[in-house]
């Protein structure tokens, strides 16, 4: 088992997070766009979006992802040039 | 111009002259958004921004039916166009990375990580629990869902893990929560729960 300090503790996060029922990654595509709007409008994280936000902890790259669409979103609501 | 989601759901879901113009208005947003996203990455340049839009827009229209009308279309758009980006970006920097390297990573015995400097009942504590983890994986993860973990946090995006396994990305992402609910059932059962995990690795 050859990962290190950094590698043993991240994966031992991961795990501590892990829940029965999860998201995949599609399917938190298809809510990423929503729960993107509530954050940026700073708005409390509704119930429904409990799954997204814990699927976000446990993917990196979905996790990667959203940040880079607030920040499409963010630019998309800037006036136009 | 914007529109109400169930507006652009009827215009884009007949071919016409006001799908076309519907496509076109998508277009430039997707494109004003991902570029406000991903300008200046390494390989990201105009072709890689009209290619992310293209394969985009196909997308859209083949999942139409699954937009579920919560927040706007355009947002839920662009974050397939973010996928879609993303999934480029990764697959060329992983390009020639062969998930074979991380093939053995389960070999070894348990690494000795007892730093001293953790005092000796947190170094022990350390020690059993890196002892109960690599029984559990030795005992009850498959080779693949061990492959899929290491790769995975050796930083291995899971589409590539995917592509390489013949798989595809929802398929990896179930082979490593299966390994994770794994892990912590066999942790627990062998009497590490969350708090002990804690207690042993945070800093």
């Amino acid at each position: 088992m050859n990962l290190s300090d950094d590698q043993i503790r991240a994966l031992l996060q991961d795990v501590s997070r892990t829940r029965d029922q999860e998201l995949t990654c599609d399917e938190c595509l298809g809510e990423l766009g929503s729960f993107a709007e509530q954050t940026l409008k700073g708005l409390p994280v509704e119930a429904a979006y409990d799954l997204v936000q814990q699927h976000l902890q446990v993917c990196g790259e979905c996790r990667e992802e959203f940040a880079l669409l607030l920040k499409a979103l963010e630019c998309l609501a800037e006036p136009r040039p | 111009m914007d529109r109400a989601n169930d507006v652009w759901i009827e215009e884009l879901s007949q071919p016409g002259p006001r799908r076309e113009a519907a496509l076109a208005d998508l277009r430039a947003d997707v494109l004003r958004g991902m570029r406000g996203a991903l300008a200046g990455r390494a390989g990201v340049d105009d072709a890689f921004f009209e290619d992310t839009v293209q394969e985009t827009l196909i997308k859209v229209l083949d999942r139409l039916e699954t937009f579920a009308g919560r927040g706007r279309f355009v947002s839920w758009a662009l974050a397939i166009a973010i996928r879609v980006a993303q999934t480029t970006i990764r697959k060329q920097r992983w390009q020639g990375v062969s998930l074979d390297r991380f093939k053995d990573e389960r070999g070894g015995p348990p690494v000795d990580v007892a730093d001293q400097s953790l005092g000796p009942e947190r170094a022990s504590l350390r020690s059993e629990l890196l002892t109960a983890m690599h029984r559990v994986i030795h005992e009850q993860l498959t080779d693949k869902q061990w492959l899929a973990l290491t790769a995975e946090l050796n930083g291995m995006p899971q589409d590539e893990i995917a592509r390489q396994l013949g798989s595809n990305r929802n398929a990896v992402y179930k082979l490593t929560h299966d390994a994770r609910r794994k892990l912590r059932a066999g942790l627990e059962a062998a009497g590490f729960g969350a708090e002990s995990w804690r207690e042993a690795w945070e800093s």
